[in-house]
């Protein structure tokens, strides 16, 4: 499954990392405590958070994740866009709340295919 | 849906409140952020966090959280248990991330919640 | 109906800074006498709320302080008063997303910048003020709709 589909599936707005779309999702990681994600999260994973910190761009890099989906219409602050585009981290934005962006997102995995 | 059906699809444990597994529940909100959950949880809804301490006990107590759902496997401080069973809140824990918690309960039904109080103010 | 100035609760509780196993018991407190007076659910999810981010604030951040209740026919007011370091710079604290907040209170889901936010957005009326190392002081009203009847 690669990002662009799910970018399709759930209208997301991508705020960085238009042109790294072709990314495979191999799985997702719901939570918005980066020593939790650092922990537990994954490769390939996407990433979906209420944090907006800039921090969470050096997790997502660190992890190797295939993008971060911020919910509830979060915007991402000004150092975390700069830093994404940086360090190639694409960034998505979901107007629905982090319980159903992960429940389409699962839907999408399991469906179709990780 | 009962909170035991919850309980089934999640393959969860009951730590609190085994006597309140007819409770019926619609909505979930997923979250680690305490002032999250304030902000946006609907009163009535399943709480789906990472979080174990007494904290998110009282954060359920002010909104009238339905539940605690404690995901991968954790499980929560003496002092936390103490205070759900005083404020009789059930808590929940399985074995699933967070991910597919939300996923597995959004597969059969249930739905997200991001209601402002404001916007529940704007209502007749 | 009850005159306007008919004080139908009124109450101060004492918070203790630093300790967070405690923090929220005053909430929790407030709600359950809210409960008895047979306000609206709602009114009394914001004021719950209100208070217990204050409550949060004055555990995580300062040394002790009060959060004072007074419930009128037509509003409740919550006060919380601290005394601790106080706040440099007000705007930036207003500002969603800024926290000083150590990694322990980060760790229980607090300190993302979001708490004077909440309260500010669930209160009809709300002020802070700060002295830098005396301490801080927020006022919150929240207004009833309906007409009630008191305790």
């Amino acid at each position: 499954m690669d990002l662009a589909t799910i970018v399709t599936a759930l209208d997301l707005k991508v705020c960085c990392g238009a042109d790294k779309l072709n990314r495979k999702v191999t799985g997702g990681f719901t939570g918005d405590l980066l020593s939790d994600v650092m922990a537990h999260s994954g490769e390939g994973d996407l990433w979906i958070t209420r944090q907006i910190h800039q921090n969470i761009i050096a997790v997502a890099s660190l992890k190797d994740h295939a993008g971060i989906v911020l919910v509830q219409g979060s915007e991402p602050a000004r150092d975390t866009l700069e830093k994404a585009v940086t360090e190639g981290i694409p960034i998505l934005v979901s107007d629905r709340p982090g319980f159903e962006t992960a429940g389409m997102i699962y839907d999408i995995l399991k469906v179709r295919g990780g | 849906m009962t909170l035991r059906e919850v309980k089934d699809i999640l393959d969860a444990e009951v730590l609190v409140g085994q006597e309140q597994m007819d409770k019926d529940v619609r909505t979930a909100f997923g979250a680690d952020l305490m002032s999250d959950v304030l902000a946006f949880a609907k009163a009535g809804s399943l709480l789906l966090t990472g979080l174990t301490n007494p904290q998110v006990v009282r954060t359920s107590d002010v909104l009238d959280i339905a539940a605690i759902i404690l995901v991968r496997g954790k499980k929560p401080s003496p002092e936390t248990l103490t205070l759900a069973e005083e404020l009789k809140i059930p808590i929940l824990t399985t074995k699933y991330i967070l991910f597919e918690t939300a996923g597995r309960l959004y597969q059969r039904g249930i739905v997200g919640c991001m209601e402002r109080v404001d916007e529940e103010r704007a209502r007749p | 109906m009850l005159a306007h100035e008919t004080t139908l609760y009124e109450n101060q509780f004492p918070v203790e800074g630093g300790n967070f196993d405690k923090a929220g018991q005053v909430s929790s407190q407030i709600k359950a006498i809210l409960k008895r007076m047979n306000l609206s659910n709602e009114i009394i999810r914001r004021v719950a709320l209100v208070s217990y981010e204050s409550e949060i604030n004055i555990v995580s951040y300062a040394r002790k302080g009060y959060i004072h209740i007074q419930v009128k026919p037509d509003y409740v007011l919550i006060e919380a008063i601290d005394e601790g370091d106080g706040i440099p710079d007000l705007e930036l604290a207003m500002q969603q997303g800024w926290s000083t907040a150590s990694q322990r209170i980060r760790e229980m889901g607090f300190g993302a910048g979001m708490g004077l936010c909440n309260i500010k957005n669930f209160s009809d009326f709300f002020r802070i003020s700060s002295d830098v190392g005396k301490g801080t002081q927020l006022k919150m009203v929240i207004k009833i709709d309906k007409v009630f009847d008191g305790i």
